[in-house]
């Protein structure tokens, strides 16, 4: 078996303190804080830049920027509304 | 050519040998097969050779050219990684097995023409259920049985359509398919199985996740990715590829961002990600076909990266479900650094494999003019970052912290996932080095100020997405229907169907024949008179009460109605009619 004798495993204890960088708050503030400097910084160099557009749409400003969020939101939406159908205990087959 | 040999052969021979060593000696000596294919494979001069009667055909043992030269180079990369991530196990059936897989796979890629391009097609379906049965649970071995079956109708379908195409044709040549007919349709419909193309996608979530943690590792690469090869030898060009393709990368998406085990979501993952090599194959321009290739190679890498990465996670803890999963930062650090690793590359991040070998299917789009599918395919892009690139290192390393505490994987695990992340990166920043390998000549340049900023901007809002979405992406512990639902659950009701139907059609039978011709018949018998003349009185509409009252008249019929030896006289007549028959019958 491939998957065994997990007691040992879990008993592989990690004697110093833990490295807990993600639990804590503060930090987690600090990342969202990030998250969004950098997707401003994205969006920066659209100020100066003339976009070679490939179709024509992709040319004005934050083209990308906004693809991505909208096609993201549209895709866990799409996903959340068709869970509604498609989602099914664990146990389904088993039954 | 002679002299060359064929590098499949290395490993399914070299299978045989297993049995017979132990331990490390044997651990070493899968990880040097592959090692030992990837030379020969180095040295191989374009050609074909290896020529044998088969009826009235001559089969192509070996055909090498550029294709089949980058899929044997990195099928074998992969190999090697792969037997060093496995260098922990003490299992020879799943080495064994995973050498023949390999090995076959490598043969559909030298293979010349479409007999043994089959015969290699099915055993590489059997070799593979081997990986998926050696976990040894009721899952999985439920999940190898319908792999195994679907697999089998795959074949059946690839090996008519081979039938219909030679007797078309009248060549066994596995090239580009010219004409659409029923036979390429077939053959197509056969390689799509394998591809995972919706709707005959429901085998690759439904096994995959079941293997053993290295069988997850070999199979992520193979059986999907020959197919790609034989699409792209096959049927490059052909329209309806792009738009199988565009569905197939949504289709992985939705389905990943559903799901809620880890290794299930990688699989819908590989789905999507091949939805983009086939878009690249139907689209069929030289510039896109590399671009298909290109994915391939890499996508091999960071698929098998990820699946080590998870496999690792499984191992140490037992568990694969998101919901069980989290806060594993803090005791698999490197796992972590390297399913990162393979998460950027599959989303395509700059600097990263997968953002120099999907540029060139996205620029085969607009290239080719086709906005919508370039549209698809770029919002496929955002997508994958949500799904494999955060998602997955997110629920099972970061989250919530569900108190698992399993130390670092083995080192063997390690190193393999070391190598293939400085692969990622190497291919990311000296893309060249791979498009050199590519079967057209190619001048791409992947790093363009506008191309890199446009794909931060792709991937940093869609991170943003993600984590401002949190709470619509919780997980919960269910799975997801899939079309596998009309084999596991639309079977069962066909059989209920069937069953209702047939005792409905038992009891109407009985009742006909049991009951109603035979009493008929006694009555018939008694009375055959009475009878003819009551049929002949409902037919001209006498009423029903003078029919009664004539069936209820209790006189002897015959002295009646006809003389004693009426009877008799039938019989006579009977024994003559036969008597006739067999003496004149000839």
């Amino acid at each position: 078996m491939a998957i065994g004798n997990q007691e040992e495993r879990y008993s592989k204890m990690t004697p110093r303190k833990e490295f807990d960088f993600f639990d804590k708050p503060k930090n987690i503030r600090r990342l969202w804080f990030m998250l969004y400097a950098v997707c401003g910084l994205t969006l920066i160099p659209d100020l100066f830049t003339t976009k070679h557009a490939c179709f024509g749409i992709d040319s004005f400003f934050g083209f990308y920027a906004l693809l991505g969020f909208v096609s993201c939101v549209a895709l866990i939406l799409f996903s959340k509304l068709v869970g509604l159908i498609l989602k099914v205990k664990e146990d389904y087959y088993d039954r | 050519m002679t002299g060359s040999f064929p590098p499949y052969l290395i490993l399914i021979l070299g299978a045989l040998l297993v049995p017979f060593l132990k331990g490390k000696t044997r651990n070493c000596y899968t990880i040097l097969l592959p090692v030992a294919a990837f030379c020969l494979i180095w040295q191989l001069d374009s050609g074909v050779s290896w020529h044998l009667h088969f009826f009235d055909h001559e089969l192509t043992l070996l055909r090498v050219d550029k294709l089949s030269k980058v899929f044997g180079y990195i099928f074998t990369l992969n190999a090697f990684a792969a037997f060093v991530y496995a260098f922990y196990l003490k299992d020879s059936s799943q080495h064994i097995a995973a050498l023949i897989y390999i090995g076959s796979s490598l043969g559909v890629v030298f293979a010349g023409d479409l007999i043994s391009l089959y015969l290699f097609w099915e055993v590489m379906a059997v070799a593979s259920t081997f990986l998926i049965l050696a976990r040894r649970t009721k899952k999985a071995i439920d999940a190898g049985v319908r792999y195994i079956l679907v697999h089998i109708a795959g074949g059946l379908c690839l090996l008519a359509g081979i039938f219909v195409y030679i007797s078309q044709t009248g060549s066994i040549e596995f090239s580009a398919m010219g004409n659409p007919d029923w036979g390429s349709y077939l053959i197509l419909i056969g390689f799509l199985v394998n591809a995972a193309a919706p709707p005959l996608s429901a085998w690759l979530p439904d096994a995959y996740p079941e293997a053993t943690v290295t069988g997850g590792v070999i199979l992520s690469a193979y059986t999907t990715k020959t197919a790609v090869y034989t699409l792209v030898r096959g049927f490059p060009g052909w329209e309806i590829l792009i738009w199988v393709g565009c569905i197939m990368t949504i289709y992985g998406i939705i389905y990943a961002l559903l799901e809620n085990d880890m290794r299930r979501i990688l699989a819908y993952s590989i789905i999507n990600q091949v939805g983009f090599m086939i878009t690249g194959v139907g689209i069929g321009t030289m510039m896109s076909l590399n671009g298909t290739v290109a994915h391939a190679f890499c996508h091999i890498i960071y698929k098998a990266l990820l699946w080590m990465s998870a496999g690792s996670v499984l191992y140490m803890t037992g568990k694969s479900k998101c919901t069980d999963l989290g806060g594993l930062y803090k005791t698999m650090p490197w796992t972590l650094i390297f399913g990162a690793v393979g998460a950027l590359s599959i989303s395509a991040f700059p600097a990263t494999s997968g953002f120099t070998s999907k540029s060139l299917i996205i620029d085969g789009a607009i290239h080719a003019h086709l906005i919508w599918v370039w549209l698809v395919l770029e919002i496929a892009s955002a997508g994958v970052f949500l799904h494999a690139g955060i998602k997955f290192p997110y629920f099972v390393f970061f989250a919530k912290d569900k108190g698992l505490r399993p130390g670092e994987s083995n080192m063997s695990m390690l190193l393999a996932m070391g190598f293939m992340s400085f692969l990622c990166i190497f291919l990311g920043v000296y893309p060249q080095i791979l498009y050199a390998l590519l079967p057209y000549q190619v001048h791409y340049q992947s790093y363009t100020f506008n191309h890199v900023v446009a794909q931060l901007q792709l991937l940093m809002f869609s991170a943003l997405v993600f984590f401002l979405f949190l709470p619509l992406l919780r997980r919960t512990e269910t799975i997801s229907i899939d079309t596998d639902w009309f084999y596991r659950k639309g079977l069962k009701f066909c059989m209920v169907v069937i069953i209702r139907l047939s005792t409905w059609t038992a009891s109407k039978c009985e009742r006909i024949f049991v009951h109603i011709i035979p009493e008929t018949l006694s009555r018939f018998a008694q009375k055959p008179l009475t009878a003819v003349a009551i049929s002949y009185m409902k037919a001209i509409g006498k009423d029903r009460s003078v029919i009664d009252e004539f069936r209820e008249y209790r006189g002897p019929e015959t002295a009646s109605f006809g003389p004693m030896g009426f009877p008799v006289f039938i019989s006579l007549m009977f024994l003559f009619w036969l008597f006739v028959f067999f003496a004149f019958w000839d």
